[in-house]
């Protein structure tokens, strides 16, 4: 039987089990006898729901709880973002989701290119982006950004006869390959990872197996409300603690062996895996995901000589090389170890992913001078 | 990343469906759906697309998985925890 | 390369309207910078409060502008004619003068508006202006070429007396935070409209003047509610981070106790947004001395605009300025919104 979901979202957000769950966490921890203990999470909504909930005023402090690569707006990169702004700039319509428009790319953002008569709209789905171009005669370009979840969707449209004045330009992001990248940085301190459980919703569990047999480390597929959080995490460290490098899935009512098997056929149907630079990381190989030659006629890239020289005509020297976000995702680096942090890397004019992002670290530390420690709720 | 959010089918019409989302309806495209939907079925929405039916055994399957996790911990063991926990609550209150 | 030194380089952007840190850095920086302090006793535009307070004998007169855009200008639950003065007198309001004298009214109109749409826009006002029990005594029209302006444009200002002043900054350690009502309404229902979300559900504007709920707390408390301010643009977040800044406390706020409609609620999950950083149109936020509460709270609720009126947190001496939610799970810093709020996937 379901309850109605005001009884469902108690119990997932119930706060006595979860601090039961921060004991039982805290337990875990005690018993491997070390500090800190350092894991990953490699989702932006679970910093997001950690953030919404102050889940990190009540996370034991042995437990270092490190905010991987995984909002795919901020690792957008640079030229990604210049691309839509060329095109924008050269009186094409771009339709883009909210958290794309003030992203900055190497000369302005799509914000900026609004501010100086471009033609920009803000949409909830790319369904709306695609209704935007039937009514119109105009070039209808949907900037797409997102991980595999949100790639699917762009996928489906394509597959639904979109009309012919419409097409994508496509910055989606693929998590698997980016773990890997994390995993490998020299000095990482990550002893296992919180995989993003929405993404997995697609792709399904098991692929984190091959991972694990790779890395050693073990992984914990986990939902975003503070019970399904703390579980995750209470989850990780136990394997952390037996010394277990396993897959565990602690959000079966989303995320199965096998994922969404419709979902990825329609994915990979219409885009391919390539290498690409995520910002301030590094390359990831296959960490793109790009328009497959038979859906050339809807891929702006090809649609469109994009002139990205005359952008970069006007273009700042570039900063990124000495921008240390890798290093602060992997958790080997704090933010006020970066020469660029609070003086050329702003909140308003952020040059790495983790300022672009209200959730990342760099941001929060800019924004509250580090973290605080608030106290207990109760 | 990916805000989803679960709501409830209330029509199906084609590949579309409207689905409740305990406040506001709003239309669910299910071109991507796992398995067939019908009204009453939950689902799990992420921008504008159903990503997932959530079976109803699910969600209990869930709440058991959440149940055995602090089973570990031993009833009383908690309860001693509790205790700590509020002592550590009055000392920060004494401090504070 | 130097240092930024603050946000105010280069050009204005649309963050700096808002209501935010940015639009207060830009009057503070730009628009305020030559200004003079006022004659010693008045709220002056240095004080950046709801208006101005300017000594008449033994009373005050209290002076307010503001100018409204909103697209589109008719929204569920309200238009940009009720908007106009409902703003204009609930700034007055959080100044304490409940009892507003006269408006003016200065509308500039893009060619090609519909005359039909001005006239509801008319209707409206006038309306509001009855409630308010006020009444628009002077105007001014002008009308612009077509792109040079989106839609339409209204400036009102307003005057009021009074025997008292109640400024944003009289919060101290101990003090209640009293909202009025529900939070969010008019920010979701806005964004929904403008965006096209196709949400089915009532969504609406609170937009509604607050002159009368505002005298029956200051009736029911007499000193004891030290400070206001509506939380328009930027939120409940923007509102209180201002009056915790000015006032030198830290307000703590408790989560469960935010009055949230359920549709608000979802609409809110389901774009990502914080509802305490959507705007209010018809709400107050008030700072009350800890023996008053019940009093103010009791006199709100039996008003029909303060039906859910709440106690939602209290004033603290740590942190100044600092905004902490409490959660029930844990405590969060509550952030300030950057800019326009916008439907995130991520």
């Amino acid at each position: 039987m379901v309850e109605p979901r005001a009884d469902n979202k108690l119990k997932f957000q119930e706060p006595k089990k979860a601090r039961k769950m921060a004991q039982a966490l805290a337990r875990a921890l005690g018993e491997i006898g070390r500090a800190p203990v350092s894991v990953m999470h490699v989702c932006g909504s679970h910093e997001q729901a950690i953030a919404k909930y102050g889940l990190r005023a009540v996370f034991p402090r042995a437990l270092n709880v490190i905010m991987g690569p995984g909002c795919p707006v901020c690792v957008t990169d640079l030229p990604e973002v210049d691309e839509a702004v060329a095109l924008a700039m050269q009186g094409v319509r771009i339709s883009t989701y909210g958290d794309m428009l003030r992203v900055p790319g190497t000369a302005k953002s799509l914000a900026d290119a609004q501010a100086d008569g471009a033609r920009i709209d803000v949409v909830y789905s790319v369904g709306q982006a695609v209704e935007l171009a039937r009514k119109s005669r105009d070039e209808h370009v949907f900037f797409a950004s997102g991980f595999e979840t949100t790639a699917v969707a762009t996928a489906a449209v394509l597959l639904a006869n979109p009309p012919a004045n419409f097409s994508v330009l496509s910055a989606h992001k693929y998590i698997p390959p980016v773990m890997e990248i994390v995993a490998e940085m020299p000095d990482t301190r990550v002893e296992g990872f919180l995989a993003a459980g929405h993404a997995a919703t697609i792709t399904g569990w098991g692929i984190f197996e091959r991972f694990v047999e790779r890395h050693r480390l073990p992984v914990v597929v986990a939902g975003f409300e503070p019970l399904d959080i703390f579980a995750g995490l209470l989850k990780l460290v136990e394997l952390i603690r037996d010394g277990r490098p396993e897959v565990a899935n602690t959000y079966p009512r989303c995320v199965t062996r096998e994922g969404n098997r419709r979902a990825q056929e329609v994915l990979w149907k219409v885009f391919q895996s390539t290498g690409g630079r995520w910002r301030g990381i590094a390359h990831v190989p296959n960490g793109n995901l790009r328009l497959r030659d038979h859906f050339a006629a809807f891929d702006a890239r090809r649609r469109f000589k994009i002139d990205l020289a005359k952008l970069w005509d006007y273009a700042p020297p570039s900063l990124a090389q000495v921008c240390i976000c890798g290093e602060i995702m992997a958790g080997t680096a704090a933010p006020t170890g970066c020469p660029l942090f609070g003086r050329e890397c702003v909140p308003e004019n952020p040059v790495g992913a983790c300022m672009v992002s209200t959730e990342g670290t760099c941001r929060i530390w800019h924004q509250y001078g580090g973290h605080l420690n608030l106290g207990d709720s109760r | 990343m990916c805000l989803g959010v679960p709501g409830r089918v209330v029509a199906v019409d084609g590949s579309v469906a409207t689905v409740d989302f305990w406040g506001v309806k709003r239309a669910v495209r299910l071109d991507v759906v796992d398995e067939p939907v019908e009204p009453g079925d939950y689902i799990l929405n992420h921008v504008g697309f159903a990503i997932r039916r959530i079976p109803p055994d699910d969600i209990e399957k869930t709440l058991a998985l959440y149940d055995e996790l602090l089973s570990v911990v031993a009833e009383d063991d908690l309860m001693a925890a509790d205790v700590r926990g509020e002592i550590d609550a009055a000392e920060d209150k004494k401090r504070g | 390369m130097s240092p930024l030194p603050s946000m105010m380089t280069g050009k204005i952007g649309l963050k700096h309207g808002a209501g935010g840190r940015a639009m207060r850095e830009l009057i503070r920086d730009i628009i305020l910078k030559e200004a003079q302090p006022l004659r010693p006793g008045s709220v002056g535009p240095d004080a950046m409060d709801d208006g101005a307070a300017l000594r008449v004998g033994d009373q005050w007169l209290v002076i307010t502008t503001d100018s409204y855009v909103i697209n589109p200008p008719f929204f569920p639950g309200g238009d940009i004619g009720r908007l106009a003065v409902s703003g204009t007198v609930n700034d007055l309001a959080m100044m304490g003068a409940t009892e507003p004298f006269a408006l003016t009214c200065g509308i500039i109109i893009e060619e090609g508006f519909a005359a039909a749409d001005l006239e509801r826009i008319r209707d409206s006002m006038q309306a509001a202006c009855r409630e308010a029990r006020t009444e628009i005594v002077t105007g001014d029209t002008k009308v612009m070429g077509n792109g040079e302006l989106d839609g339409i444009v209204l400036n009102t200002a307003g005057i009021a007396f009074s025997r008292r002043i109640v400024s944003d900054r009289g919060l101290r350690p101990g003090d209640r935070i009293v909202i009025t009502g529900t939070i969010g309404d008019h920010g979701l229902a806005v964004m929904a409209h403008r965006h096209q979300l196709g949400f089915e559900g009532a969504l609406e504007s609170d937009v509604a003047p607050l002159n009368d709920l505002v005298a029956a707390a200051l009736e029911a408390a007499a000193d004891g509610v030290v400070a206001m301010k509506d939380p328009t643009r930027g939120g409940l977040a923007s509102a209180l981070h201002e009056m915790a800044a000015k006032s030198g406390v830290g307000v703590v706020l408790d989560e469960g106790k935010l009055p949230l409609r359920d549709q608000v609620r979802a609409a809110s999950e389901l774009l990502g947004i914080d509802p305490l950083h959507a705007a209010n149109e018809g709400k107050a936020v008030i700072g009350v001395r800890p023996e008053a509460v019940d009093a103010v709270l009791a006199a709100l609720r039996a008003h029909p605009l303060g039906i859910e009126a709440e106690v939602i947190g209290s004033c603290v001496e740590e942190r100044p300025g600092f905004v902490i939610l409490d959660t029930g799970f844990g405590r969060r810093l509550v952030s300030e919104p950057e800019g326009e709020l916008l439907p995130r996937i991520c």
